[in-house]
């Protein structure tokens, strides 16, 4: 199990490879299907105009961003209510629903790793190789343990997206997670998809 | 007179929440012995045993990803649906409030998420049979995006698979579900089938086929012969937990059949996850029982 801190430099992140066991400690953010397409919209593609607080909180995220760790995960918040907010399950979603944008807001932000579950695709796997970036594999589900590894709650952006789509800015300590794509073309996902076709070629005679 | 069940409810949708079902911890825990020691299948599911205890000890949700609600309501001859519901929904809102649940009802036009659970009459989803007798048993299924999301239907005959109208062509198209989802509906999971209906029913029968709990065999011979196949040979596929290598991709398999019409024959695919979470409250002379 290595112990990474974020921000993460370039090197480790070329140290890394697709298998590695790993434990991540510093400051996150979370976003996923709304916070994509939000921000491939209003800052990427700038298909849309900004509006409200969306400049204010694009000058925020890009400092957690740069170097930083982007989680796909709607969580469980306690303290709704007070604003004394509380994680209290946050275990990953499944990544390959942001595949269309990932490359490209990887790149805009200098994100060093993408958090999620399932893996992403071929364009992301690009963009890991020459951002240099990488995936990292929450275990699916761990919710309850995962949101343990949660120190504090810094704080939310757009919550009018809706506590699982949020922008929640989180302090972490020690959250495991898996190298499941590295920044040298390897995916652990491709090579179980190529093992497992070849079984079911053979099972269904196809 | 009908009782208020608002509480009872209430205390179903904590337990389903956050206690997985001992059948399925057990499963779990035989798959997580049969898999290599250092291997990242067994520390995956090592840490999915972990996460099971301290949700049950925390009281707090299995998973963040609390899915769409499903009720299933037997209720006597003369109960009121209208007035069920309302409790459910009452049950549902303040299950949310308490973070038993994710908010997790989104209107599809204008993206706006509800914030209490409460969408349509489709949310939270609530069946109703009438049933002889005074006992009410309602039970509760929640059902993650992420194990919906890799749920499907096909249509038989289908050329590329050459699968055909009979139970080898149903095995084809299971075996293609389980081969496309890899890991993403979080294997280990569990396969609901329905075979027939029209699409709408054939869902509703592969959600159902799920309630039958894991050591009952299907009563059909020739479908309990091709659930333990379907699991048998899923396995060898080796996509393992989290679809990151290992010896068990399906704990299970659970078909149910039901009409047809000539035209159509449906084969729809419930994907569970792993956090297969269902539970039942029985209510009968004023007790209520939980299962």
């Amino acid at each position: 199990m290595r112990e990474i801190q974020i921000p993460i430099d370039d090197e480790t992140i070329r140290s890394l490879k697709a298998g590695d066991a790993v434990s991540l400690t510093g400051v996150m953010m979370t976003g996923r299907d709304a916070v994509h397409k939000w921000m491939i919209e209003t800052f990427i593609r700038k298909t849309r105009e900004p509006q409200g607080d969306d400049l204010e909180v694009y000058e925020a995220i890009k400092k957690i961003l740069d170097g930083g760790v982007l989680y796909h995960c709607g969580p469980v918040v306690a303290g709704l209510e007070t604003g004394e907010y509380k994680f209290v399950a946050a275990g990953p979603t499944t990544s390959i629903r942001e595949e269309p944008y990932e490359a490209e807001v990887i790149k805009h932000f200098n994100i060093k790793g993408v958090m999620g579950k399932g893996g992403m695709g071929p364009k992301t796997l690009q963009a890991c190789q020459e951002a240099p970036a990488v995936y990292f594999h929450a275990v699916g589900g761990a919710a309850s343990l995962i949101a343990q590894s949660v120190q504090k709650v810094l704080g939310v952006y757009k919550l009018e997206f809706g506590v699982p789509e949020a922008m929640w800015v989180i302090e972490v300590k020690n959250f495991p997670a898996i190298v499941t794509m590295d920044s040298h073309g390897n995916s652990l996902h491709e090579s179980i998809l190529k093992a497992s076709e070849a079984k079911y070629r053979e099972l269904l005679g196809v | 007179m009908q009782p208020d069940l608002t509480q009872e409810i209430l205390e179903l949708v904590r337990l389903t929440a956050t206690s997985l079902p001992e059948d399925v911890e057990q499963a779990l825990a035989q798959a997580r012995d049969q898999e290599e020691p250092n291997s990242v299948a067994r520390s995956v599911l090592d840490t999915i045993l972990n996460n099971v205890k301290m949700a049950r000890e925390h009281s707090t949700p299995i998973c963040q990803d609390t899915g769409t609600p499903i009720f299933y309501v037997d209720m006597p001859a003369g109960w009121s649906m209208r007035e069920m519901r309302r409790q459910i929904e009452a049950a549902v809102a303040e299950a949310t409030k308490r973070v038993y649940l994710r908010p997790n009802a989104v209107n599809s036009l204008t993206g706006k998420n509800t914030g209490n659970n409460l969408g349509d009459e489709y949310f939270p989803t609530v069946h109703f049979h009438e049933v002889d007798g005074d006992t009410v048993t309602i039970k509760l299924m929640l059902k993650g995006g992420g194990s919906e999301n890799v749920s499907t239907q096909y249509k038989l005959p289908d050329t590329r698979l050459h699968a055909g109208r009979d139970l080898e062509g149903v095995y084809k198209v299971v075996m293609d579900a389980v081969y496309q989802a890899q890991g993403k509906g979080c294997a280990p999971g569990f396969l609901g089938v329905g075979i027939g209906g029209d699409r709408g029913a054939s869902f509703y029968a592969a959600k159902e086929a799920l309630w039958r709990t894991l050591d009952e065999p299907n009563p059909d011979p020739d479908l309990d012969a091709l659930e333990k196949r379907i699991t048998e040979d899923a396995n060898k596929l080796g996509i393992g937990p989290m679809g990151l290598g290992g010896k068990t991709t399906v704990l299970a398999t659970r078909i149910k059949a039901i009409h047809r019409l000539p035209a159509s024959y449906f084969v729809s695919i419930a994907y569970m996850c792993w956090a297969y979470r269902r539970h039942t409250l029985i209510y009968r002379n004023g007790k209520a029982e939980y299962k």
